[in-house]
Parts: C-alpha cells; sequence; structure tokens
C-alpha cells in the first residue's frame, strides 16, 4: 500500500463529488447544504451557508442567473428546484443578517480595486476578509450603480445598501468619482495606480476600457486582453475581470462575482510569487463525476410561490426544499450491509485501512472494518466507477500480515480447517480406477465434501461415467480461507499442492463444484484449465436417476464467486430447466448477487455483520432457494430458509426433506470429508484404510445444545478430545465436589481449551466448552 | 485486569494431581508480549489455575481483542 494508489483508490469514489447544482455554479454554492437546512426549517443556518460562498447574498438571491437550475438532477424528473427562489427564501427568513465570516489578520499589501459593481465588490470583500487594505475607485457617485437601476421590484435599494454595510464597517477607502484613466482633474491615470498599490483589479464594466488603452493591451474589439484562467493583463501588477472580460452581451451577475473571487486568488498568488495557474482545474462551472441515482423517485413538479413578487413564503419554501433529492452517490452503500455497518463509504474507508496500516504506535482501528468484508465484489459491480473495495480490504489484510500485525484470532480457525482439508486427513489424487491417464480431473470443494460428501460420492460416479478418457480425483483445499485471511504463503502452498498433484495426473482438465475453488483457480493458477461441474452438467447431460423436481417455485441465489460466470449462470438455469424446475430469478441475481455471509471470513471477524448479510438475502424472496455453493446453501438453511444445494435435485436419493436439512457443525464437517476419503479408496480404489491414531478414540458424548456452543464458539470435538486425553493421561483436571464434574484444560496451539466433562462407563459427557487466548503461566510459585 | 472468586468456589475445586483446594493467588497471564498479574484460584502447590468461562469469554477475551489491535 502506498500513499500515491491510495490517493488513486479514493479518488476512484465519487461520492464526495459535488451535486450538479454546485458544480455548475461558478462560485460552488453548496446548495445541497442549504437546502437541507430548509427541510430543516433552520433559515438561518441555510443562510450560513449562502453567505460564506456569496459575498453580497441580498443582491445575489434576487438576481443570480442561476446556472446551477438547469443542471438539477430533479429536471429529469418533476423539474428543477427553484434553488434561486430558495436562496431568497433564506435571505428573508433568517434571523442573523450575516453569516458571520470570520476576517484573517492584517496585511500590509495594499490593492487598488477599480469599480464599484458586482466583480469590482465581490473582489473588494474578499480581499478585506482576507486582511487586505483596500482603496476603491468607483466613477459614479454612489457603489453598484448598474444595480441600482434594476429598480424596488427587482432589487430593492435597501438590500443593496444591507449588502454594501459590510465595507462600512471594515472601513474600506472608497472614492467615488474617480473615473480611474479618466480626466487628470477627475481621475487618477492606472499608471500612477499601479506605481502606487502592490496590485490592482479592474472590474470596471462592458465599456470601461476605452481610457485605459495607453497602460494594457487590448483586443481587437477593444476589451481590455484578460487572461481566461488567472484574470492577468499584460502588466503583471494589474488583473481585471466582470463583463469586461466576458462581454455585455450575456450579462451574468454570478459570472461577475466568480471573476472578481478567483481575480483575488490570482492577486494573492502574485504577492506571494506563486504560480498563477497551478491547480485551477475545478474553478468556475465544471463537470461533475457524482452518480446519483432516480431509481424509485416519484416525478413532482416544482412549487410555484403563490404571491411571486413576494418570493417563497417559509412553508412554500420548505415544501419546494423538500423536493431536493440531496444528490449522492452511496450505490453500493445501499446494497451492502457491512459497508452500511460502519456508517461511511468507500472514500474514507480506504483511507481509514491506508492509516491502519501505517499507524506505528497506538491501536489500529480498522482492523475489525478491514476483516469484516465479504471480498464479494458487488460494491464493484454497482459502483459507477467499478471501485471493489474488497480488493483494498484483501491488500490491507495481506499487508498486516506481512508486517506481523494481523489480529491472530480472527483467521485462525479458517486456517485450521483448511489445514485439516489440505492434510492426509482429506487430502487425495488419484486416476479414475482402472484408469492410467484422466482427461479430467473432479475437485469437489472441502465445503461440499463436508456438507453433502453423498453428492459428491454420486456425482464423481456419474462423470466417470459421462467422460471419456478418464476422471480423476483431487480432495483438498483450492487456498481460498488462506487467500481470505491475506496469508499469501499459506495460499501459494496450498494452490501449488493441488498444482502438483494435477501434474502428477498429466495436467487434466480440472472439474470444480464449487465456483470459489473455480475462482481461485482461474484467477491464481491461469495454466490449470478449469471449468465448473455446472457448465460439465449441461454438456455430457444429467444422471439418469435425477428426479423430476415438485412443481414448487424455487429462487436462484447465485453464488458471489459467479458474480461475472454468465456461462456458470447459465448453464445452471438450463439445468433446472431440464429438470422441470419452476425458476423464479431474485431482484438481486448474477451480477449483482449478494454474498451468504460467510464470504471473506466476514462470519469469523463480524457475526453481527455477516448476521445482517446473510439476514437480509434470505428475505429478499419468499419461495424456497436453490443454489450451487454448499456454503450458501448450509448458512440460508442454518437460519431457517428452506434452500436446496442443485445437486439434492440432481440426486434426489437422499431421504427427508432437503431443502429443510441444517448444515453440519463445524466438527462434522471435518468428519464429513475425512469419511469420504475413506469412502472413495475403499469403495473405489479398494484400498484399507488406517484408523485414525492418537486421542481420538476418546469417546465423547455431546447434546445438540453443547454442540451448537461449540460451534458458536468455534470448539472442535477433536479439540475436546485433545483436552481429555491430555487431562485423563496425565491427571492435570480439577474436580468440582458440587457438581462431580471434571475441569481439564490443555493449549495444543495458540488456543487454551476448558472442557467440563463426566464419565459415564467408557464415554466422556460434555458438560461445556470454552476457550481463551492469552496464556495463563501455571506451575509452582514461591 | 482482577477476578474475585466467590468463597465457594475456592472449597469447591479439588486440584486431583495434588489433592489440594484451590486457593486465590496471584497468577500471571500473558498475550501478545504484554503480561498482567491476576487473582485466580490456583492449586497451592503444583499451580495448576482455574480460568472460569465468565472471565474466559468476558474479560479476557476483550483484553485479547485490545492487544490484537495494538
Amino acid at each position: 500500500m502506498d500513499n500515491q494508489r491510495v490517493r488513486e483508490r479514493e479518488n476512484q469514489c465519487i461520492q464526495e463529488q459535488p451535486p450538479k447544482c454546485t458544480a455548475a455554479c461558478p462560485i460552488h454554492v453548496d446548495a445541497r447544504g442549504m437546502i437541507k437546512c430548509i427541510r430543516n426549517q433552520d433559515f438561518t443556518a441555510a443562510f450560513a451557508i449562502f453567505n460564506r460562498f456569496v459575498p453580497l447574498p441580498r443582491i445575489i438571491s434576487r438576481i443570480c442567473d442561476h446556472p446551477c437550475q438547469p443542471e438539477c438532477k430533479r429536471n429529469e424528473i418533476g423539474g428543477a428546484i427553484q434553488i434561486n427562489a430558495l436562496e431568497r427564501a433564506c435571505v428573508d427568513y433568517s434571523t442573523k443578517r450575516s453569516g458571520g465570516a470570520t476576517f484573517s489578520s492584517r496585511k500590509s499589501a495594499r490593492i487598488a480595486v477599480v469599480g464599484g459593481g458586482l466583480s469590482g465588490l465581490t473582489a473588494t470583500i474578499d480581499l478585506i476578509t482576507k486582511g487586505y487594505r483596500v482603496v476603491l475607485f468607483e466613477a459614479g457617485s454612489q457603489l453598484a450603480g448598474r444595480l441600482r437601476e434594476l429598480g424596488e421590484e427587482i432589487l430593492p435599494q435597501q438590500w443593496i445598501d444591507e449588502d454594501l454595510a459590510v465595507l462600512e464597517n471594515a472601513l474600506v477607502n472608497v472614492r467615488l468619482n474617480t473615473r480611474v484613466g479618466g480626466h487628470p482633474q477627475t481621475g487618477s491615470s492606472l499608471s500612477a495606480i499601479v506605481e502606487e498599490f502592490d496590485a490592482v483589479y479592474l472590474g470596471v464594466g462592458p465599456s470601461g476600457a476605452a481610457s485605459l488603452g495607453r497602460d494594457l493591451a487590448l483586443r481587437d474589439d477593444g476589451r481590455i486582453a484578460i487572461e481566461e484562467l488567472t484574470f492577468a493583463t499584460s502588466n503583471p501588477k494589474v488583473f481585471a475581470g466582470g463583463s469586461q472580460r466576458y462581454g455585455s452581451a450575456a450579462y451574468s451577475p454570478i459570472t461577475s462575482v466568480h471573476d472578481g473571487r478567483y481575480a483575488v486568488l490570482s492577486i494573492e498568488r502574485f504577492l506571494q510569487k506563486a504560480s498563477l495557474s497551478a491547480h485551477r482545474d475545478q474553478q468556475g462551472p465544471f463537470k461533475t463525476r457524482l452518480f446519483t441515482s432516480l431509481k424509485g423517485i416519484a416525478p413532482e413538479a416544482a412549487l410555484p410561490p403563490a404571491q411571486p413578487q413576494n418570493g417563497y413564503t417559509r412553508e412554500e419554501a420548505i415544501v419546494e426544499a423538500k423536493r431536493c433529492l440531496h444528490c449522492e452517490c452511496l450505490e453500493c452503500v445501499k446494497v451492502c450491509e457491512y459497508l452500511a455497518h460502519y456508517k461511511s463509504y468507500p472514500k474514507r474507508y480506504i483511507r481509514e485501512l491506508y492509516n491502519n496500516y501505517c499507524i506505528v504506535l497506538g491501536n489500529h482501528l480498522a482492523n475489525r472494518m478491514m476483516n469484516s468484508c465479504a471480498l464479494c465484489g458487488l460494491c464493484g459491480a454497482v459502483c459507477p466507477e467499478k471501485l471493489n473495495m474488497g480488493e483494498d480490504c484483501l491488500e490491507a489484510r495481506q499487508g498486516m500480515v506481512e508486517k506481523g500485525k494481523m489480529p491472530p484470532s480472527v483467521h485462525e480457525f479458517a486456517l485450521r480447517d483448511m489445514a485439516f482439508s489440505t492434510s492426509e486427513h482429506f487430502s487425495l489424487a488419484r486416476h479414475q480406477p482402472g484408469h492410467e491417464m484422466s482427461s479430467h480431473v473432479f475437485f469437489p470443494g472441502c465445503q461440499l465434501s463436508a456438507s453433502s460428501p453423498g453428492h459428491v460420492f454420486q456425482i464423481y460416479e456419474h462423470l466417470q461415467q459421462s467422460i471419456e478418457g478418464g476422471v480423476g480425483l483431487i480432495l483438498g483445499c483450492c487456498g481460498a480461507p488462506a487467500e481470505w485471511a491475506g496469508r499469501k504463503e499459506i495460499f501459494g502452498d496450498a494452490i501449488g499442492l493441488v498444482r502438483q498433484q494435477w501434474e502428477e495426473l498429466r495436467s487434466p482438465r480440472i472439474i470444480t463444484a464449487c465456483s470459489s475453488c473455480y475462482r481461485m483457480f482461474k484467477d491464481h493458477a491461469p495454466a490449470m484449465p478449469v471449468e465448473s461441474l455446472w457448465t460439465v452438467l449441461d454438456r455430457v447431460g444429467l444422471p439418469s436417476s435425477a428426479a423430476p423436481a415438485s412443481s414448487a417455485l424455487i429462487a436462484i441465489h447465485d453464488p458471489c464467486s459467479t458474480r461475472y460466470e454468465t456461462n456458470i449462470q447459465d448453464a445452471v438455469r438450463r439445468l433446472l430447466n431440464k429438470l422441470g424446475v419452476q425458476v423464479s430469478e431474485l431482484r438481486d441475481n448474477r451480477s449483482l448477487t449478494t454474498c451468504c455471509g460467510y464470504g471473506g471470513h466476514m462470519a469469523f471477524a463480524n457475526p453481527e455483520v455477516a448476521e445482517k448479510v446473510v439476514q437480509r438475502r434470505i428475505h429478499d424472496g419468499e419461495a424456497d432457494y436453490l443454489t450451487y455453493c454448499a456454503m450458501c446453501r448450509d448458512n440460508f438453511a442454518a437460519r431457517g430458509k428452506r434452500t436446496l444445494h442443485l445437486l439434492d435435485l440432481i440426486r434426489a436419493s437422499g431421504s427427508g426433506d432437503a431443502a429443510e436439512r441444517r448444515g453440519p457443525g463445524y466438527s462434522q464437517r471435518h468428519e464429513n470429508r475425512a469419511r469420504l476419503r475413506n469412502k472413495m479408496l475403499k469403495d473405489l480404489w479398494g484400498e484399507t484404510v488406517a484408523e485414525r491414531e492418537g486421542y481420538e478414540p476418546v469417546k465423547l458424548r455431546i447434546s445438540s445444545d453443547v454442540q451448537a456452543l461449540m460451534d458458536k464458539r468455534l470448539i472442535l470435538e477433536e479439540d475436546l478430545r485433545a483436552v481429555i486425553h491430555y487431562a485423563e493421561t496425565t491427571n492435570t483436571k480439577l474436580l468440582n465436589r458440587q457438581t462431580g464434574h471434571f475441569m481439564a484444560h490443555h493449549k495444543p496451539a495458540a488456543v487454551t481449551y476448558w472442557v467440563e466433562y463426566s464419565r459415564d462407563g467408557d464415554e466422556f459427557v460434555v458438560h461445556n466448552a470454552y476457550s481463551h487466548r492469552m496464556e495463563v503461566q501455571e506451575g509452582a510459585q514461591s | 485486569m482482577s477476578q474475585e472468586q466467590n468463597a465457594s468456589a475456592e472449597s469447591t475445586l479439588i486440584c486431583l494431581q495434588c489433592d489440594l483446594p484451590l486457593e486465590m493467588g496471584k497468577v500471571n497471564v500473558a498475550y501478545l508480549g504484554s503480561m498482567f498479574p491476576v487473582n485466580l484460584l490456583r492449586c497451592p502447590k503444583c499451580g495448576q489455575t482455574f480460568i472460569p468461562e465468565d472471565l474466559a469469554l468476558g474479560k479476557m477475551a476483550e483484553v485479547e481483542k485490545i492487544l490484537e489491535d495494538k
């Protein structure tokens, strides 16, 4: 993770891009924020926001040419928000007369502003706010002369005077009746002013350039030659703008304000000897990248004021403000419980991940956030800019592992589970019985083997019968848990083991039953050709035993690892069609499918978020679900959502209601894998399998309640056996005289397990089990 | 982190190796390089120490989490 890449990633998130109204406004008024305050009936706060951007709020609220409104997103759905009318309402109903601008400390530089129109007044106010000393030259007898000609109905004189009060309060030196470049008796020459002041701003109106020609370069049409971006003229100390720059044809008050404001920026840079042109790409109106969905929003027309000459009443303004869409993106946050849980959005999260990675002293505050992501890619699928925050979470995990700062407890259980699957208890690679070559090899994966070992056995038989050239078998783990844990090395070992077995079988085409395995091989071992079991079955046909399904409607849940695998998704739908199943589609299917709550180990890192994810998904549809990932099926079924695995339909010989079946607990998952391996070896290859040794003969009796508790606490039967074996062989145990139960503990590796048990014949009855990671320094002490 | 056991637990648990009831005593618990002295029930002879369920799942888990995020 480096800062530049983090910036690029942050920049991909558009949530902080301005709404279209703000981007279209030459001075970027936060209309969204202002309108939000009006919605909340706080006109004073709304006015403060308006005044923060607009130096002459009363004038602008009456005469702004509001380029924001044609751009308003509401235009697409009922008509633009009447932003300018709402600005006027802010002025009318604010209980404070000023937005509370603060003035910087006084600076020594003296600036001359020529012209008391909108651009000159804006420049003057901005300069005094920044602490400069200003002398304002006006050719006429009063400031804002042209504005005063608009008439009381459009712009009352009183309002102009109120806006100009700030000049009096700041003791600005105003020289009326002083034409710069005019007659020597009534004015001053520009060169004299340039000589006297540190910098000059000219806001001389559309026709005020004629007398300045001997001091400044003019354009062919007689106006001052002004640089568009910086407002520089041919004299480095002189800047100019307003209608003198953009011409009299299209008078735009807000553009005049813009010119005054950004000319002041140039004056400051000039005085500081900084670059005039750097970092000005978002000056003035620009195109925002913000995306705002209009999904589910009803069209609603703008509210005209009942008495247009008076503007909106308070109540009318509030009604109109409520039409504002409050434009923002949050497309990913809307669809992801994980992103919503942390109450922000990817731009902020990515920065938090980076800070979490960089911090040397103090707490790693984003560890849990980093580990709670399902890595399912849904955010990237819905993002207008295709930002997949899972990639950042994964990279952050890898970074923390490399620094030795990954919290040990989060992924350890899943990694232990994986270690079991890559060990001799489950790992196996063989050609098809009676074959010395394999055109294909079946890789059922660890979770289907754990959840439905019978399905694996049967579908493997079918593949052998249906495919020419021999179908080998590899039992093992693709390494996904290590990948999700950010453990590159362990992942490399796991996928390396599969590659080695595949090479020993002379590189057959791999058929995966699990879409996570499919993804891992496709993304990380491109040399190994891989195909999904579902496209294979679509091609070679279903087993003859596949029973036609009942007529009940089922809804398909596509596993998140198939998000962009349309060929797999299509094959599954064709198989269901062949099986005669009546299928309905969930609204969020295929590329918009969600995680089941298991992905990325979110359930281990953050059970609360994982529960929200799975609950949301199981309530997306009323029909029974059908999926083609064993973990998705077991996760849904565990919450009482009737869910079938596609192989439940294809096999259709299991007893009981397959949709009701609860998946096995963690201990049973190990047992099922080991038994599947042994059964395969015995039944297909005629090999005898040695019994497992060590403490495994310890016979346990565990009630379903305790079993459930153990699953929740991530404790396996083999852990309990290890404790009891140790306690019984060393007599290291405690007796509770009240209950007659033994309490024993043992720490086989990182975790200390405690078991409360009693003995009944040759069985050990388990009453309770818990664990901790803190190490207790036992042994005799003085 | 401190853990006071109630008096009845003190006489209830017997270390079967030493055939002695556990007694309250100071024991060090450590995790990820940090160590804390805690009052726990332990065998006065061999030092076998009892960690009750509520301590393991409560305060201990909390401290583990804090230390893991250091």
